[in-house]
């Protein structure tokens, strides 16, 4: 077989199968699911059961929406069909199973498709117009360019220090490097803002703005926003998860069952992490969060970046 | 394509989102629905979620016996909720306007508005009798879909039998509902 029609099919299969679709939207329910559990846990309660998200999926596929007419209406059921690709694109890049089929700059792409639901999120709350969405999305939008500094400062650093912008070149870094552990702290104080958890919740602030960018959809389109934002779980954990877990030479299959095991271990406990988080902290005002963003943890990811040049010009 | 009705009906019955509206209430309902929410009774372990836009949600909670003010509100909150969909009244206010019959500022009850598919009598309910309420609008979500509803629920509160109950709040909801 010619290496451009296994490349191919490597790529097709890591898009369709693992870390892609068929993993990653049962994987995207069972991470909203222990979220929601974790949460009950934490307030005393039960918690929903197993399948809660699943019957949720199914039941909004099945309820109508309102009339959408006009070039708007066009618009407002394109946005979540854009996220959940971008989100699912975002998660077959992710190298769980070290092989050949990365390329130098995938890291870039990773990045940009996973901004790209947090750009439809906001143009979704104008296009709706709706004043509810109008503000989420405003906030969205403040929040959105106060943490992707220090998110993206933070992974340059590592990136920086490994001299690629390839994800398998990271996900091959020691484990013991301090400057990894300062990228992947940087990149975990920036995930709740990213995936509209407890202390940076407001975008989506429930029941205070209805329902944010989100209080004018219905049906199938708020259907794909929850899986969406599932994918994007999905994929946030699973890039900490790539730059934490060990290195592994993958010759056999028990190698390859053992990466794909570390990888769903680690970013279950990164699920849980946040979940308690989230339980434990109530919602700050927009001002207080970018002030967070900008004066708190911009002075980490700038010490990140110097460092990782440093250490950089030093070799 | 039987499969897939059959996996809707599950779906309806176990993921029922409540959207809660006051339409006058003096706020007894209101606090029960919450408390039937919060920690001691747990409605998310089957499958509730309160919702914050009408679009999202599957049911209605409905509490107050309709002012004349809230006529307009509640009429429009109605159509902003996308089917299928259910309407549980909270209390005896929305099912017969309770002791503010009669009164020149109320023009109720709901069921002159909207079709009522659950009424959970009491003044307030208890928060077990709302789930209960809640949990039956969710079963008739699942049989008829999209369909209008036929004939209203009563729910028994406090463990009785609404229609052999001495409570007056609940003779009065199944006269209401026998009427109709």
């Amino acid at each position: 077989m010619s290496p451009i029609v296994s490349n191919l099919i490597t790529a097709l299969a890591r898009f369709l199968i693992f870390p892609g679709l068929v993993f990653a939207i049962p994987a995207s329910w069972f991470f909203l699911w222990l979220e929601r559990v974790a949460v009950a846990r934490m307030q005393e309660r039960v918690g929903p059961p197993f399948m809660q998200p699943f019957w949720d999926f199914v039941k909004l596929m099945g309820k109508s929406t309102p009339p959408r007419p006009g070039a708007a209406g066009v618009l407002m059921r394109a946005w979540p069909l854009i996220a959940v690709a971008s989100a699912a694109g975002a998660v077959g890049l992710l190298p769980v199973l070290p092989t050949q089929g990365g390329f130098e700059g995938d890291l870039i792409l990773l990045l940009a498709l996973l901004e790209v639901p947090s750009m439809c999120i906001i143009a979704a709350g104008f296009s709706s117009r709706s004043i509810f969405g109008e503000i989420g999305s405003a906030r969205e939008a403040a929040l959105s360019v106060s943490y992707n500094v220090v998110f993206l400062l933070a992974i340059v650093s590592v990136a920086a220090s490994q001299h690629s912008f390839k994800l398998e070149d990271l996900a091959n870094l020691p484990m013991g490097s301090p400057l990894l552990w300062l990228g992947v702290i940087a990149i975990l104080i920036c995930l709740p803002a990213k995936l509209h958890l407890n202390p940076f919740s407001l975008p989506n602030a429930e029941q205070e703005i209805y329902a944010g960018p989100m209080t004018e959809y219905a049906g199938p389109e708020l259907a794909m926003w929850e899986l969406a934002h599932g994918l994007e779980w999905v994929a946030a954990t699973g890039l900490v998860a790539t730059l934490v877990a060990p290195h592994l030479a993958i010759t056999s299959w028990v190698g390859a069952w053992l990466a794909g095991a570390i990888f769903v271990a680690i970013s279950f406990g990164i699920v849980l992490l946040l979940s308690v988080l989230a339980a434990a902290t109530a919602r700050l005002a927009i001002d207080s969060s970018v002030r967070f963003y900008w004066q708190c943890t911009l002075i980490f990811a700038v010490l990140a970046i110097s460092s990782a040049l440093f250490v950089r010009f030093r070799s | 394509m039987k499969f897939w009705k059959r996996l809707m009906c599950t779906a309806r019955r176990r993921s029922p989102w409540l959207f809660h509206m006051n339409s006058g209430s003096c706020n007894g309902c209101d606090i029960e629905l919450i408390a039937a929410l919060a920690p001691r009774y747990d409605a998310e372990h089957l499958g509730v979620l309160l919702q914050g836009s009408p679009r999202h949600a599957d049911i209605l909670c409905v509490t107050g016996p309709v002012t004349n003010n809230a006529v307009g509100a509640v009429k429009t909150v109605y159509e902003q909720v996308c089917g299928p969909k259910a309407v549980v009244a909270i209390g005896s206010c929305p099912a017969t306007t309770n002791v503010f019959i009669d009164s020149r500022t109320l023009d109720g009850p709901l069921d002159k508005h909207l079709p009522v598919d659950v009424y959970v009598p009491g003044c307030p309910p208890r928060p077990d009798a709302i789930l209960a309420g809640v949990v039956k609008a969710a079963e008739l979500l699942a049989e008829r879909g999209g369909d209008p509803a036929k004939t209203p629920v009563v729910i028994a509160t406090g463990g009785c039998d609404a229609e052999h109950c001495s409570c007056a709040a609940a003779q009065q909801a199944a006269a209401s509902a026998e009427v109709k």
